[in-house]
């Protein structure tokens, strides 16, 4: 079961600016254990975001985003306490998401 | 043969996970966009990138603000940030030339939503970085020479 | 791993003082290395510990499932706030001197009835095998930011602790003849591009010690001061040292004695 994001969303004039902060591994699939064997791929694959049933963000990812993914973007046309979900999946098919308002 | 197999199965895995991510956002219609552009992830230099996603006459830009470290302490972690002054900026990509699988991320930005992004990337050695910006107009990018070194032991 | 050791023996062996011939082209890869250091802001995955870490505190767990809210850091049953800045610190309870990690341990084992030799057995994250007590003290220490380190050595037993920690700080052994004080007895000494902080002296000591736990960039994981003290004794060729144990406590509270007055930072980010 994956850990919670960590998802700050800031009302400042009239955009909103995210931050999210993601607990994933994003194992390449080049990397080798310490006995020698190479540790399967498993990364983050696609991102999505909305915002009062719109789509703020979208994004697909391949294996060279950094461990413990962190994002930032900015949209308009929302307010405080508007919610504003994050979702991922990973190549494992994992998927997690979460919520938070908008302040 | 294990490769083929994995990867077969790879696929497989990212399409059900992406429909299932689509279906939930109510974007049927971008599920087709998104399982043909995975193929560009494959790609292992820039013209692989460029061809996977028919960009056919890539343009140099300074109305991309591209700010990437000179020099990257630990190539783990390399903070990147890219804003673009260039009018219906739909899509920003991200290419590290010199990693296994150069293609690192897709953001398409939507209407209403700033043509910026900021991630943190990784970068095997130093490389070019690049950052593409597709728009109505096609597509245009600049680029970045990040430096790696080594860490250090303790700290 | 194994090129990491190498060259970490290397650099050990050759550990060395700016030369002026290179001094130039160092000083503007420093002003590099801190730009791309400005970049990661405020933005450090440390946070994704401590949501852990605030939920193995506050959730009835183990085989007594009891929530952590009778743990006694130091400042009364379930106090936070702080606590950390304090410790190491006596407790009459355990009749010694401990540190946070070891604090936790003592809570988790009589509090919720863990067996101590499974949180151990996780005492350092590595990927997919989470350790609790990382997430636990990364929690804690956060909640002592903005405060003051500020230990005491008024009990007799704090201060044979802070003797027992100096005389390991300085205390030279292994095949390399290394104490603790080699790389951080003296100002301006560097392992390629880090530079060492001088630990006898206030502002080293504060830079330094208020500035762990840390997320280290080049591991992915959160690491704590137990694990920083155990990975210079491993860099020293030394015996493994032992978690929670009285060295790694006097180091710790050598440390944060020298650091008394440092506002706390921690977790910070690292390379």
């Amino acid at each position: 079961m994956a850990d919670p994001m960590r998802i700050r969303a800031m009302l400042i004039g009239d955009l909103v600016e995210v931050k999210v902060l993601m607990a994933h591994d994003m194992e390449t699939g080049q990397r080798k254990d310490v006995d020698g064997n190479t540790v399967p791929a498993h990364y983050i694959v696609s991102i999505g975001a909305t915002c009062n049933g719109r789509t703020v963000l979208s994004a697909q990812w391949g294996p060279s985003i950094a461990k413990n993914p962190f994002l930032s973007f900015r949209f308009r046309h929302a307010k405080k306490g508007d919610k504003l979900t994050v979702t991922w999946t990973d190549t494992g098919g994992d998927t997690r998401t979460d919520e938070v308002a908008i302040g | 043969m294990i490769n083929s197999h994995r990867r077969a199965f790879f696929h497989v895995t990212c399409r059900v996970g992406l429909s299932a991510l689509m279906v939930s956002f109510g974007l049927r219609s971008a599920l087709s966009w998104a399982a043909e552009s995975r193929p560009a992830f494959e790609s292992r230099t820039l013209d692989e990138v460029f061809k996977a996603l028919g960009i056919s006459h890539p343009q140099q830009s300074t109305d991309i603000t591209f700010k990437a470290p000179e020099i990257a302490e630990n190539g783990a972690v390399v903070p990147l940030e890219v804003e673009s002054k260039l009018p219906q900026t739909r899509s920003i990509i991200l290419v590290v030339e010199k990693n296994p699988h150069v293609m690192t991320a897709d953001f398409s930005i939507p209407e209403g939503t700033e043509p910026f992004i900021a991630t943190r990337v990784k970068v095997a050695e130093s490389s070019n970085v690049h950052a593409i910006v597709k728009t109505d107009a096609g597509a245009f990018y600049a680029t970045k020479l990040v430096k790696v070194t080594l860490g250090g032991c303790g700290g | 791993m194994s090129m990491i050791r190498c060259t970490t023996l290397v650099s050990l062996a050759v550990l060395i003082v700016s030369s002026p011939a290179t001094l130039r082209a160092e000083t503007s890869t420093v002003d590099a290395i801190a730009e791309y250091h400005a970049m990661f802001g405020d933005e450090n995955p440390a946070e994704l510990w401590q949501l852990r870490g605030k939920n193995l505190w506050e959730q009835p767990r183990g085989p007594k499932n009891v929530a952590l809210s009778k743990c006694d850091l130091g400042l009364g049953a379930g106090v936070i706030d702080g606590a950390y800045a304090q410790l190491p610190r006596w407790f009459d309870d355990t009749q010694r001197v401990q540190d946070l990690e070891s604090r936790l341990v003592f809570c988790m084992v009589t509090l919720q009835g863990f067996a101590e030799e499974r949180l151990l057995k996780t005492r350092f994250g590595d990927g997919p095998k989470k350790s609790e007590l990382e997430a636990l003290t990364a929690y804690l220490v956060a909640a002592s930011r903005g405060h003051k380190v500020a230990v005491s050595l008024t009990h007799p037993a704090e201060q044979a602790a802070y003797d027992l920690g100096r005389g390991a700080f300085f205390y030279r052994a292994g095949p390399h003849d290394f104490a603790c004080a080699t790389c951080h007895g003296e100002a301006g000494k560097r392992i390629r591009l880090q530079v060492l902080p001088k630990l006898t002296e206030v502002e080293g000591a504060r830079s330094a010690y208020t500035s762990w736990p840390a997320y280290r960039v080049s591991q992915g994981e959160l690491r704590t001061m137990e694990w920083r003290l155990a990975d210079c004794f491993r860099q020293q060729r030394l015996p493994q040292l032992k978690y929670g144990s009285e060295i790694a406590i006097g180091l710790t509270m050598f440390l944060a004695k020298n650091a008394n007055g440092g506002v706390m930072t921690a977790p910070a980010i690292k390379r």
